[in-house]
């Protein structure tokens, strides 16, 4: 089983490694660290442009190759990535960011996870009916739309909640409001702001977990162990329970390391909408102001998050399964 | 080759197949089977008719008002929909009902292309990768895994600065080469299995070539996880077109799509929400209705997954 997991996660290391490789030499190739110096007025000598390029270590006279393993090797002798065009370290920047991120991608993600497995299985106990109908196309329709769309729908109805109550009981801007004091105030206030992009991600979630989640409980409940079960005098719910979602999730672990690129994309639009001070605002505004370290950065930040989800699905697979051990 | 059958005396050549795979009788019956339960799906009716519509509406949409979506009307600008400007206006008098026709066209020919691209490509590199297997299987299925690392739409957004000032048709060829992968290792797998069917035995024992046996043998039998595969497609890739356009890395102005439209609407969705609001409309509506063609067509294909509920 550890040696299972160890396999795996090697497998993945080495995906991550490459994967932040090819990020630099993309971001290294597409990107033009130069061209944001064209627009000044007066525009800076060329010497001056070179030097400053050189600062960051992306002077375009050395080698893609020579500039990637400059880059790498800081990030295994030191832990550094770099400078960003303001001279900022990507490393320091990166780790407060992540925080932000995380602190969404987590909550969404797990809220989504706990409520879509939960509609998913009480979909499929219910199939046919009235609520498992409506859970199918209210699901249907949240997936067909964007999550952008679905945050600036819930900025729309905050807007008017808010006009409504005559104050502003829901934030959508930023992660907390800067100067407040008490511990009671800054919860309820970072709680506030959490709230439209946390239903936003949980519902992007929620609607696909719970469809698959629902055929993968279908596919169980006519299965003969769930009858051997009952008639051995378990009841319904314990038998559905027992043996019937833990067998249901199996496939279900796969499907959440799959859809995980896909929370991480949602999350990194709504913290964009939400002008959250993210990684996924890092990663977008470093392409358009071509910061190669900083992109290169966020590829990085990007492989370690499926690295970890591919792992935890992995080891959440052979936890259940235990065909999988061998 | 053609030697004579002396009962019948008409002459037979034995070189050539039989009937083409792709139309044997097996796999018509199986067609058919599957347009019966689909035509027995009301999901399926109401996706087509409304995809159908949104087609047509998307086509002729701009004949039936008198307003083009380069028209600036000064005096109605920011206003809410009339008569005169059915979905509103925006702050330079821009009508919304034209832009989002112009838009929605943009969109659907992005997503009806990409979709099903992207799916040809899930098909020759899966069916290959899977065929062969040996080296060339492990190389491809790795490349796919490392494809799978990062999300797509981060690749697209670090490439887009070679496609933003090219034409609309280059970001749809960037949207396909990155939408295959999950489906070519479906594809992959089921090769595999198919590979030591009888039929495709044979075929390689007669000494078939290995491209006319993926073509011939292979594909015909994957064909329905394919067409499942490019429906939805269509509908992943609008997503893709869409987000990438409204974060400034798709569609440039002046061209529009409905990613544009919304990313306009946006600044001002609280205070004139009109200009938001009929954009996200039409895309929502569009991708539940490819999507419902999608799912209906799932089961129909596969009675056995479970998701019949009409």
């Amino acid at each position: 089983m550890i040696l299972y997991a160890v396999r795996r996660f090697v497998n993945y290391l080495i995906l991550t490694v490459i994967a932040t490789v090819v990020g630099y030499v993309l971001a290294s190739l597409v990107l033009n660290p130069a061209a944001r110096f064209y627009g000044r007025n007066p525009r800076p000598s060329n010497a001056a442009i070179e030097a400053s390029l050189q600062r960051l270590g992306v002077d375009p006279h050395r080698p893609v190759l020579a500039r990637t393993w400059d880059w790498m090797s800081g990030i295994f002798a030191h832990g550094t990535f770099g400078l960003e065009n303001n001279l900022d370290s990507v490393g320091h920047d990166m780790l407060v960011r992540s925080g932000v991120s995380l602190q969404l991608l987590l909550i969404g993600s797990l809220l989504g996870a706990l409520l879509g497995v939960t509609f998913g299985v009480w979909g499929a106990v219910r199939q046919y009916q009235l609520s498992d109908q409506v859970v199918t196309y209210v699901s249907y329709l949240l997936l067909a739309t964007p999550v952008f769309v679905l945050g600036v729908l819930l900025m729309i109805l905050a807007t008017n909640f808010n006009d409504s109550m005559g104050k502003q009981v829901i934030q959508f801007t930023g992660q907390y409001t800067p100067g407040l004091n008490g511990t009671w105030n800054i919860v309820l206030d970072r709680f506030s702001h959490l709230v439209l992009p946390t239903i936003a991600l949980t519902s992007l979630g929620a609607a696909s977990y719970s469809r698959y989640q629902r055929n993968a409980m279908l596919d169980v409940l006519s299965a003969d162990y769930i009858r051997t079960a009952r008639s051995k005098g378990r009841t319904r719910s314990s038998a559905m329970i027992r043996h019937g979602v833990r067998v249901a999730l199996i496939p279900m672990s796969t499907y959440f390391a799959y859809s995980f690129g896909t929370l991480i994309a949602g999350s990194t639009f709504l913290e964009l909408i939400f002008s959250w001070h993210g990684m996924g605002e890092l990663a977008l505004t470093s392409i358009t102001q071509n910061d190669v370290n900083a992109t290169a950065g966020s590829v990085f930040y990007l492989s370690i998050l499926v690295l970890i989800s591919s792992t935890l699905a992995e080891v959440l697979y052979a936890a259940l399964d235990p065909r999988v051990r061998i | 080759m053609a030697i004579t059958d002396p009962r019948t005396s008409v002459d037979v050549d034995l070189t050539a197949e039989l009937v083409p795979a792709a139309k044997a009788p097996r796999n018509a019956s199986r067609a058919r089977l599957i347009w019966l339960r689909l035509k027995g799906t009301p999901r399926f009716w109401l996706g087509a008719t409304v995809v159908a519509a949104m087609i047509l509406w998307a086509v002729f949409g701009l004949l039936i008002t008198r307003w083009s979506p380069t028209d600036q009307d000064l005096i109605n600008s920011s206003t809410g929909p009339t008569g005169l400007h059915w979905f509103g206006t925006d702050e330079i008098g821009q009508d919304i009902y034209a832009e989002t026709v112009s838009g929605l066209r943009r969109s659907l020919v992005i997503g009806l292309i990409a979709g099903p691209a992207g799916t040809l490509i899930a098909a020759f590199v899966g069916a290959f990768a899977g065929y062969i297997g040996g080296k060339a299987d492990a190389v491809i299925s790795w490349m796919i895994n490392l494809l799978l690392v990062l999300p797509a739409f981060f690749i697209l957004v670090l490439l887009s600065p070679i496609f933003k000032s090219l034409s609309f048709l280059v970001l749809t060829a960037f949207i396909a080469l990155f939408s295959w992968m999950i489906m070519a290792q479906v594809i992959r797998a089921q090769t595999k299995s198919l590979r030591d069917r009888e039929f495709v035995k044979a075929a390689r024992f007669m000494g078939v070539g290995t491209g006319k046996i993926i073509r011939r043998h292979i594909l015909p039998n994957v064909a329905s996880l394919l067409i499942i595969d490019a429906t939805l497609g269509v509908v992943a890739a609008i997503d893709s077109e869409t987000a990438l356009s409204y974060f400034g890395f798709g569609v440039q102005r002046p061209q529009v799509s409905l990613g544009v439209l919304l990313a306009d609407g946006t600044p001002s969705a609280t205070t004139r929400p009109w200009m938001f609001l009929f954009p996200a409309l039409v895309l929502v509506v569009l991708l539940f209705a490819v999507s419902l063609v999608g799912d209906a067509l799932r089961d129909a294909v596969d009675p056995t997954s479970g998701n019949t509920n009409d």
